[in-house]
């Protein structure tokens, strides 16, 4: 699972979902996996009024990953006066599309419910006392 | 110059559908001159473009259920009702013509010819005077003369020149075919069907696009095709994890060289998803939904949950620890209506589309069609789910022997044009829907009439078969 999609994700249970807390979810005893791939400039140009910036930059420090700055680049900053990307935008694509969550647990700030993730795929399933 | 679409002859409700969608992708305003379900040949016109030529090669490039765009040289009843056409349209342009080396071709939709009679339609067109060399490949220009029969007649009802500008993308079909595909499952959706949804969701790069029920992968697959991003989820985790030997929906990606687009499957229920609405720090996420929910027939249709009552609460095993926390747990499932499923997605999809953005959804009818001979009930078990978010874009049908499949294509409204009144009273409805029990229980058949229907084999189970009711005659 990407940390990009990581940030598409909250805690599933419905009575989370209107608290703060649920989002985003903790990474805990997660295993990271790295792999090269060509950036897509505008797909991150297009992610980035999207994401949740603030939820982003705790996610890098929870996982001791190099820190983001305190507000999320702006369109102008992703490209160079040539055209050519910028290192923001290849910072970003390490970030976002390069770096996954190969095993571990996502968990709900809010509930402490745990989902696990295996051989890269979360599973949001909830035992039937919670749904 | 008007322009001629040389369609292929089936999924004939998705074509005009598909075109529109393209065109809205590519910012391209055109008319319909002529259309018919009956015809694979339509006439369009451009509507505001500087550059008509370029818009067609746009227009026609990704497009699944055509064959090629063509310049229209001429419309006849007949071949010297044609002929004057072409001249009239096109005596200007020859000169450009005169020397670039050429191929002219006939496709008769319908008919057919000997080589003598092909060799005489194309030399009635001699007066154009080319004396550019014949190329059978890569000549400079193509001409078509198309003919249109009605079937089991010998003379053409009406007759076409043109002149090639653009292939369309339909060899993807065969690219895609699930034959040649690493991992597919018994509903994987075929490629050609695939890659129709995916043009109508407006699939393109830089777009983020979501499939929640995505088996094994067949939709992202086809919108990776046209360069968005994807990622999906599914009830069964089993369809996104795959075989032991490797088979999974990643290979899949990896097999047509899209992998970097693929952004993950997660196991997830739609009713209890984790896919965050906006409201937070982020805005909206969703470029476009693409999606066939289960029918409840060969995939069974659950949501997370439990219809006994000692599961509504912590079970705990013998040793003392809840049985949810254990390494084995397999969290029950339920049967659930199919109606309710589809308003969920639509809820869904009304939280998480940015403006303008498409949901596609499969559903399938009972009995459908209209022309059938009128033994089945007709009855279309679920009427078009709507929300006042979401604009109906269009329906296509997929016709098979005793049902018929539905895609239903939505677009998303802004804000501020959405009728309010009507949304806070779907919501009051909604909740009252969904705090109800009366659907909570019961079993698969009684939630899914489709489902009930198809295994009584689509039959009002009062009427006798028709034999039985045949009367005596002697």
């Amino acid at each position: 699972m990407k940390l990009l999609t990581l940030n598409f994700l909250t805690c599933a249970r419905k009575t989370c979902k209107a608290t703060a807390a649920s989002f985003p979810l903790h990474c805990r005893e997660v295993e990271l996996e790295q792999v090269e791939m060509d950036p897509n400039p505008l797909f991150i140009k297009n992610m980035l009024p999207r994401l949740d910036w603030k939820a982003m930059k705790g996610l890098t420090q929870e996982l001791g990953l190099p820190q983001l700055p305190n507000e999320a680049p702006s369109e102008e900053e992703l490209q160079g006066a040539d055209g050519e990307p910028t290192q923001v935008l290849n910072d970003l694509h390490t970030l976002l599309m390069e770096t996954s969550v190969v095993s571990g647990k996502l968990v709900c700030g809010n509930c402490e419910y745990e989902y696990p993730v295996k051989d890269g795929i979360a599973s949001f399933l909830l035992p039937s006392h919670m749904v | 110059m008007d322009y001629l679409i040389r369609f292929i002859q089936m999924h004939e409700s998705f074509r005009q559908l598909e075109i529109e969608a393209l065109a809205e992708l590519h910012q391209l305003q055109f008319e319909w001159l002529f259309y018919s379900n009956e015809s694979p040949f339509a006439i369009i016109r451009f509507i505001n473009t500087e550059d008509p030529e370029g818009a067609a090669k746009s227009l026609i490039s990704r497009s699944i259920l055509s064959l090629a765009i063509h310049e229209l040289w001429g419309i006849g009843t007949d071949y010297p009702t044609l002929h004057a056409d072409v001249r009239h349209r096109t005596q200007h342009l020859w000169p450009q013509y005169l020397h670039s080396t050429f191929r002219f071709e006939i496709d008769a939709f319908h008919g057919s010819h000997s080589q003598a009679s092909q060799r005489a339609i194309i030399e009635s067109f001699s007066y154009t005077a080319f004396q550019g060399a014949i190329r059978m490949h890569n000549p400079d220009n193509q001409f078509t003369v198309f003919e249109d029969y009605t079937l089991n007649t010998t003379v053409p009802k009406r007759v076409y020149h043109g002149r090639r500008v653009a292939e369309s993308g339909r060899k993807a079909v065969t690219k895609y075919s699930l034959k040649k595909r690493r991992y597919i499952a018994t509903t994987s959706m075929d490629a050609e069907l695939s890659l129709v949804t995916a043009n109508l969701t407006l699939a393109a790069p830089g777009k983020l696009v979501y499939d929640p029920f995505m088996g094994t992968g067949s939709f992202p697959l086809a919108c990776a095709h046209f360069g968005a991003s994807v990622f999906g989820s599914d009830l069964d985790g089993r369809s996104i994890r795959g075989k032991p030997d490797g088979r999974n929906v990643h290979a899949n990606f990896t097999q047509y060289g899209t992998s970097p687009l693929y952004l993950g499957g997660f196991v997830a229920d739609l009713t209890n998803t984790p896919v965050r609405a906006a409201g937070r720090g982020g805005g909206r996420l969703l470029d476009a939904i693409i999606c066939d929910p289960p029918y409840g027939v060969r995939e069974g249709l659950k949501v997370l949950g439990s219809t006994r009552a000692a599961l509504q609460e912590v079970v705990y095993l013998s040793d003392g620890t809840p049985a949810h926390l254990s390494q084995s747990y397999v969290p029950p499932k339920k049967p659930y209506s199919f109606v309710r499923m589809l308003d969920d997605v639509l809820a869904f999809a009304a939280g998480a589309l940015v403006d303008g953005g498409r949901l596609c959804m499969w559903m399938p009818v009972a009995g459908a069609t209209a022309e059938d001979e009128g033994e089945e009930e007709g009855g279309e078990e679920y009427a078009v789910p709507l929300h006042p978010a979401l604009e109906l874009v269009g329906e296509c049908t997929q016709q098979f022997s005793k049902w018929s499949r539905r895609l239903l294509t939505y677009r998303r409204l802004q804000d501020s044009v959405i009728d309010h009144d009507r949304l806070s009273a779907y919501q009051t409805t909604r909740s009252t829907a969904q705090n109800g029990t009366a659907e909570s229980k019961g079993t698969a058949d009684d939630l899914n009439d489709f489902r009930r229907k198809y295994f009584q084999g689509f039959r009002d189970p009062t009427i006798p078969r028709k034999h039985e009711r045949l009367p005596h005659t002697f």
